[in-house]
């Protein structure tokens, strides 16, 4: 393990250790993207954190991770920066020229499983992760982390009429419920409302959680029958833009690169949020 | 050719536990043989063929060299961007087998007429695309390149009878095969329609003009050495294909022509005009668009007789 790997296996890995990163990442870099990264931080901290099994990025048996919703990516570099998988240096190459670390995934990165970001690919490719677990007789699991948005596309529902029908029950569906794409609210560009009902009408086990609780998250998570039974989709309500309070909810996030200015709050929101985790040890963190 | 494919195809199953057969729902009487014997291995997707790609890839990644099965105009344009973005991309061995190119299902209309496949699969690198002209060289072709590392499109047709004159199914990747030798004129075929191209041969044989025939079944990567061989050799070439005259074997032989500096003419012979809503057999429908043997040898004399001496 190389001396940033070290210091990386200090830090713990939160949310907001990957919040931190994101900020730090996307002013270097002068990306947007943000908010969508910052939507997922908690999601992403729980699964590498608490639920995934993978011993090592290129074990033929590891659990299956595939980010659907490619655009959060640097949240998914933060935690394998942290775990070691990637070194903590590499992350100052995102978006650089000849990096491996672009907006959206490369699978030849490791800890890629696969690569996304055209929406609509993801739960396919981790439906057939899923049945070849099945075939190989495998207990590993399948876990796609989606955008909400990103059920407008017809091909996601093809994969969600095939994962239940074949009672895919190590796959697990994340939805990032947060409520808006790239132009604007979902329930004004196109409504997905019931979304739980709807993935409940096609034949999944479907859970409505908190997705800034980690904690809860993959205790859900640990409930599930991966073994026997229907495919799992947990639908995770989460807040754009989440630990930053001028981005929250705000969908000019999606896009937008920070200022100076608006980098010294985000940090300085940052600071004082886990500075208020610190006092308050009993918050669950 | 789709049943000489999917006999092999299980032949090959038998010894090699990682092959998978998926289906769009299509291949009823076609794909049984596979069926009855890996009922295990064989996932009818659904009418679904781009969760049928993605869930190809999933599983490619994880070992399995899965075979996608529809007719050729749905498993190559519908889930285009799942191609791309999922064995291609991360290249892996995912095998798209598009079944009926050209007018094979004729009375079926425009929506089952695969025209542009070959172009638009031709436009991925990394991308093998495969078209037999006859159910021998399938035999031979899918035992050439089921195990190659990246991904591949076979293009295969539905006769399983006729046989492409001087080919005896022989079949290299990245290599053209002869035949017929000819160096007054050249036919560059492609697919279930290189039997009318030899027989134009044949025709213009009788009359005294030397026609060779190119077969060429291995489109990417492409024979371009042995392309640029032949048609050194003659003053004018006709690619002959049901296909859009863009993209397909007659832009590989003109790409081949320009970039080698050669002083060959080129007659593309394939589909010019967009669908008319007039629909009729394969041969009917090749005929209208000047692919019958006789079409294609009164195209090699006018082109001929058009040169300059």
């Amino acid at each position: 393990m190389d001396p940033a790997s070290t210091a990386a296996a200090a830090r713990p890995l939160t949310g907001n250790a990957l919040r931190r990163v994101i900020l730090e990442q996307s002013k270097r870099a002068n990306v947007g993207h943000i908010g969508s990264a910052l939507s997922v931080a908690d999601v992403v901290a729980a699964l590498y954190d608490r639920v995934l099994c993978i011993p090592d990025p290129n074990d033929a048996d590891r659990d299956r991770f595939v980010l659907s919703k490619g655009h959060a990516v640097l949240a998914v570099y933060a935690a394998l920066a942290l775990r070691g998988t990637i070194p903590l240096a590499q992350l100052d190459t995102y978006c650089a020229d000849g990096s491996l670390l672009g907006v959206h995934p490369e699978h030849v990165l490791p800890g890629i499983d696969f690569s996304t970001g055209s929406l609509g690919h993801g739960l396919a490719f981790g439906v057939g992760a899923a049945l070849a677990a099945r075939l190989q007789r495998s207990r590993r699991r399948t876990v796609v982390l989606l955008s909400d948005a990103e059920c407008n596309e017809g091909s996601l529902w093809e994969a969600v009429m095939f994962a239940a029908h074949h009672r895919l029950a190590s796959l697990v569906a994340l939805v990032d419920l947060n409520g808006q794409q790239a132009l604007g609210y979902t329930e004004d560009v196109l409504s997905l409302s019931p979304l739980a009902e709807r993935w409940r009408a096609f034949g999944w086990d479907v859970h409505e959680v908190d997705g800034h609780d980690e904690a809860a998250l993959a205790a859900t998570i640990g409930s599930l029958d991966t073994e026997a039974g229907p495919p799992h989709a947990l639908v995770a309500h989460t807040v754009f833009g989440r630990g930053v309070s001028y981005m929250e909810r705000q969908i000019k996030w999606h896009y937008s690169p920070m200022s100076d200015a608006e980098y010294r709050q985000a940090l300085a929101e940052l600071d004082a949020a886990d500075g208020a985790a610190c006092a308050a040890p009993s918050s669950g963190r | 050719m789709r049943s000489a494919f999917v006999r092999t195809l299980t032949e090959l199953a038998e010894r090699h536990p990682e092959v998978l057969l998926l289906t769009g729902d299509l291949g009823y009487m076609a794909l049984e043989p596979f069926i009855e014997r890996f009922p295990h291995r064989f996932f009818n997707m659904g009418v679904a063929e781009q969760n049928m790609i993605g869930a190809a890839t999933g599983l490619a990644e994880a070992g399995f060299v899965p075979f996608a099965y529809s007719i050729a105009t749905f498993a190559a344009l519908r889930p285009f961007e799942f191609i791309r973005n999922g064995p291609v991309w991360h290249r892996l061995p995912v095998r798209i087998v598009g079944v009926g190119g050209g007018f094979e299902y004729g009375p079926q209309g425009s929506s089952h007429h695969g025209l542009e496949d070959v172009g638009v699969m031709r436009t991925l690198p990394g991308l093998a695309v495969i078209a037999p002209a006859d159910h021998r060289q399938a035999a031979s072709a899918l035992r050439a390149t089921w195990d190659l590392a990246g991904p591949v499109y076979y293009r295969i047709g539905k006769d399983d009878h006729l046989e492409v004159p001087g080919l005896d199914g022989r079949f290299r990747v990245g290599r053209a095969e002869q035949a017929r030798e000819g160096e007054d004129v050249l036919l560059v075929a492609c697919g279930s329609v290189t039997p009318e191209a030899v027989a134009a041969a044949d025709a213009l044989a009788a009359e005294g003009l030397r026609a060779g025939v190119a077969v060429v079944a291995s489109v990417q990567p492409a024979p371009v050495d042995d392309l640029a061989a032949l048609l050194a050799r003659v003053p004018v070439a006709l690619t002959v294909e049901t296909h859009a005259i863009t993209g397909g074997v007659g832009s590989l032989v003109a790409e081949v022509i320009a970039e080698r500096g050669l002083g060959c003419r080129l007659v593309r012979c394939g589909v010019r005009t967009p669908p008319d809503g007039v629909s009729g057999s394969q041969r009917w429908l090749q005929e209208a668009h000047g692919l019958s043997a006789s079409a294609l040898a009164k195209a090699a004399r006018a082109a001929l007789a058009a040169r300059p001496r």
